[in-house]
């Protein structure tokens, strides 16, 4: 904390007149936002990751439960690159709380979509056909 | 406490106004902590989109499917219109944190285009979807459909009007540290908006056509 205000009192020394503060800036800042390379990088993996499942969908190379499960594999791949080469996370930005804050979104997102997946597909499975013709099989034996 | 007092100790006073301005401005940081929160509480409305759309996606109600609904190629090239203004976009940061103004601004249109380019054709084709009688009304899966590709084309539509905003903020004032923050701000949005579109191809286009 301290380390922070003694920060503001540099800022505030030459900030003050916002235009000419602005090139003496980087220096402080720097490391969260990439360089060329960086970028190239990034792009050129997330190509390749977008290129495959769309043509192992489009060529139709493997099975379709086979396809889902790489797809959702490329997918997860292609985010981590965006994360690193395009939104240049790493353990340090903002003192790692970015990356708290994203590994707490992301356990949120797991349990939120994972649970609405398996409850919904619990109750489709238990309302649906089988269910259903059980009950309209007792229905009917009941009837008169 | 002592905070609060450091920070008035270190404010300016401006001219002879009777006003006490406090001119300090907080720690660059803050803000980008901040957008990275609204970004991350943004990820969950998307998650409770995914959330619908896995759950409804196949509920055809007899209606069309994706498979015979979606066209690949127009869907690959959407998405390479947004992996390209993702990269062009970090070119105009690059030559923000050079100085490059001209440069800087440039970049920033060439985004927009092909921000604009990929708007275009998600609008043609749900006027497509619509005219087929596949709209938002026609099934749970159309439903779905709509409200999670729909929510992240208003998004992109909104990173446009923002970064057209910038671009003559940035003309106009030069790159300033304000500006430099702010075009920091957009960046992680626009980037943010492209890791989405991942979910959506593979989730909703790539997936949604598998039999």
């Amino acid at each position: 904390m301290s380390d922070h205000s003694t920060h503001n009192h540099g800022h505030d020394g030459h900030g003050h007149g916002h235009g000419h503060g602005d090139h003496g800036h980087h220096g402080h800042d720097a490391g969260n936002h990439g360089s060329l390379k960086d970028y190239t990088i990034g792009f050129i993996l997330s190509v390749i990751l977008t290129a495959i499942p769309f043509w192992l969908v489009m060529a139709k190379v493997l099975p379709p439960n086979t396809t889902g499960i790489v797809l959702l594999a490329f997918a997860g791949v292609q985010v981590i690159v965006h994360m690193i080469y395009f939104l240049h996370m790493n353990s340090k930005v903002e003192h790692g709380w970015s990356m708290m804050s994203t590994i707490f979104t992301v356990i949120v997102l797991v349990i939120m979509m994972a649970g609405s997946i398996w409850v919904m597909y619990h109750m489709n499975a238990n309302m649906m056909p089988g269910m259903m013709d059980a009950d309209t099989v007792h229905g009917a034996h009941d009837m008169p | 406490m002592s905070e609060f007092t450091a920070t008035n100790t270190a404010g300016n006073v401006v001219g002879d106004s009777s006003r006490y301005y406090v001119t300090e401005h907080h720690p660059e940081n803050g803000t980008l902590l901040g957008f990275w929160m609204y970004l991350m509480s943004d990820c969950l409305i998307f998650a409770c989109l995914f959330a619908t759309y896995a759950v409804l996606g196949r509920n055809y109600a007899g209606g069309p499917s994706g498979a015979e609904l979606f066209e690949l190629p127009t869907v690959a090239l959407n998405t390479a219109f947004l992996l390209l203004s993702s990269i062009t976009y970090g070119f105009a940061m690059l030559a923000a944190h050079r100085g490059a103004k001209s440069t800087a601004i440039l970049w920033l249109g060439i985004t927009g285009i092909f921000g604009l380019c990929f708007l275009g054709l998600e609008i043609q084709e749900f006027v497509h979807l619509i005219h087929e009688g596949a709209g938002p009304q026609r099934s749970g899966f159309l439903t779905s459909f709509f409200a999670l590709v729909g929510t992240h084309g208003l998004h992109v539509t909104f990173g446009v009007v923002w970064l057209v905003t910038l671009m003559f903020q940035v003309g106009k004032h030069g790159l300033t540290t304000e500006n430099i923050r702010r075009l920091t701000c957009l960046s992680m949005f626009w980037h943010f908006l492209d890791v989405v579109w991942i979910g959506v191809f593979t989730f909703v286009y790539l997936m949604g056509t598998l039999p």
